[in-house]
């Protein structure tokens, strides 16, 4: 059965306070998830008082700051800081989001920062998203064709069928998407969840791949693709403005559209 | 099969992410849920309006509109989509929240058991007033 409360080792306590340095002007409360998988410790929630004139605007300059000024010891992933790498995925505030392209002016109180739902906690702000990445790996994110390439360049397609991949190969696989997907988070094991359901489609829309069927087949599957119930979470989280619930509509019209 | 990540620990993400393969089905299940709530608008609509548009009206008058093939017809439509949905939709329920495999079957047995009883019991009581 699906468990509604957290069990006993993972419920979140009250961990330290840091407070702002002396005379800080616009202080911002950033309450922030740790946890160690060395001190056999339950999470906790640290509060770290940011003097925000001293501070970068986005989410991330905050926690570099901590990382850098404050408590060395607090682990997040972080790489290019402008929202195309996707590993400063997390949750702020509520809503899964890049905290690089998060402003801090955004929140309203305290910012409040977790991992990315509903997924293994690797150590603080780190998800283990190994399931989530064989998963992609499942549904053969690459171009799959029996015509040879053409010997003299690449294969062709018109302006209007590359216009199709639009919205979709901006996917940066941050799977803030899936992990704001409750069905993703009751049967993530099974369904594949809208991340790689867009990345899915993005192979079936490509007017060179010649799998289509093949991959059709692959996806009709009462976990694999039917668990969406068009929340739309994943719709309205997506930090890159993607659409990843339109893509699952659109697979599943397919399928139908086959048939007769 | 899945739900049991302490025993599958060793397994590679990939096998898990594959686990049983493609079941190739569901899309029926997720047309004629469609169909169903599609067919459902109308027809709640016109049994709503008909009750509304009964009310007060003799024993007799009811038994004469319920006999008329233009009444039974689309309550029995109605009945049939009913249930259906129903079962459709309770199935989908049981499957997203309980992961037991030994609770999950049963339930579902028994919740489409319940609606083809259900409607057995409404298509037959329709039957006896209307033929």
């Amino acid at each position: 059965m699906v468990e509604f409360n957290l069990p006993l080792n993972s419920r979140v306590g009250q961990g330290q306070t840091f407070k702002a340095p002396a005379g800080a002007k616009r202080v911002r409360d950033f309450k922030i998830y740790r946890w160690s998988p060395d001190d056999g410790k339950n999470p906790r929630t640290d509060t770290y008082q940011i003097d925000l004139d001293a501070c970068g605007p986005m989410v991330l300059d905050a926690l570099i700051k901590i990382k850098n000024e404050i408590d060395p010891t607090l682990t997040f992933r972080r790489s290019c800081r402008e929202g195309i790498c996707g590993s400063c995925a997390m949750n702020i505030d509520g809503s899964n989001t890049l905290a690089c392209l998060k402003p801090i002016e955004d929140v309203k109180g305290d910012v409040k920062i977790s991992p990315l739902p509903h997924m293994p906690v690797v150590k603080d702000l780190i998800p283990d998203l190994s399931q989530a990445y064989a998963q992609y790996r499942s549904v053969k994110p690459w171009m799959q064709a029996d015509t040879p390439a053409p010997p003299d360049g690449e294969r062709l397609q018109s302006k209007e069928e590359r216009a199709k991949l639009d919205g979709m190969w901006e996917c940066i696989l941050c799977f803030c998407c899936s992990t704001s997907c409750p069905s993703y988070w009751w049967n993530g094991d099974r369904y594949l969840g809208p991340a790689v359901l867009l990345a899915a489609y993005r192979w079936i829309a490509d007017s060179r791949d010649e799998e289509t069927g093949q991959r059709l087949d692959e996806l009709e599957d009462p976990f694999k693709l039917y668990r969406c119930h068009t929340i739309m979470n994943c719709t309205n989280t997506c930090p890159k403005g993607l659409n990843p619930a339109k893509a699952i509509g659109t697979i599943k019209q397919l399928i139908v559209e086959r048939q007769g | 099969m899945s739900g049991t990540p302490h025993i599958d620990m060793l397994r590679s993400p990939l096998g898990r992410a594959r686990g049983l393969g493609s079941a190739r089905a569901g899309s029926h299940h997720w047309w004629a849920q469609r169909l169903t709530a599609v067919a459902l608008v109308p027809l709640t609509l016109w049994f709503i309006f008909s009750v509304i548009h009964l009310s007060g009206a003799s024993h007799d008058r009811v038994i004469d509109w319920m006999s008329s093939p233009w009444t039974l017809a689309p309550m029995l439509a109605l009945i049939v989509a009913t249930f259906h949905h129903l079962q459709l939709g309770l199935q989908v329920v049981i499957e997203d929240y309980v992961h037991e495999e030994r609770l999950k079957v049963p339930s579902i047995m028994l919740v489409k058991g319940l609606s083809v009883i259900l409607a057995l019991v409404c298509i037959v009581s329709v039957l006896k007033i209307g033929l």
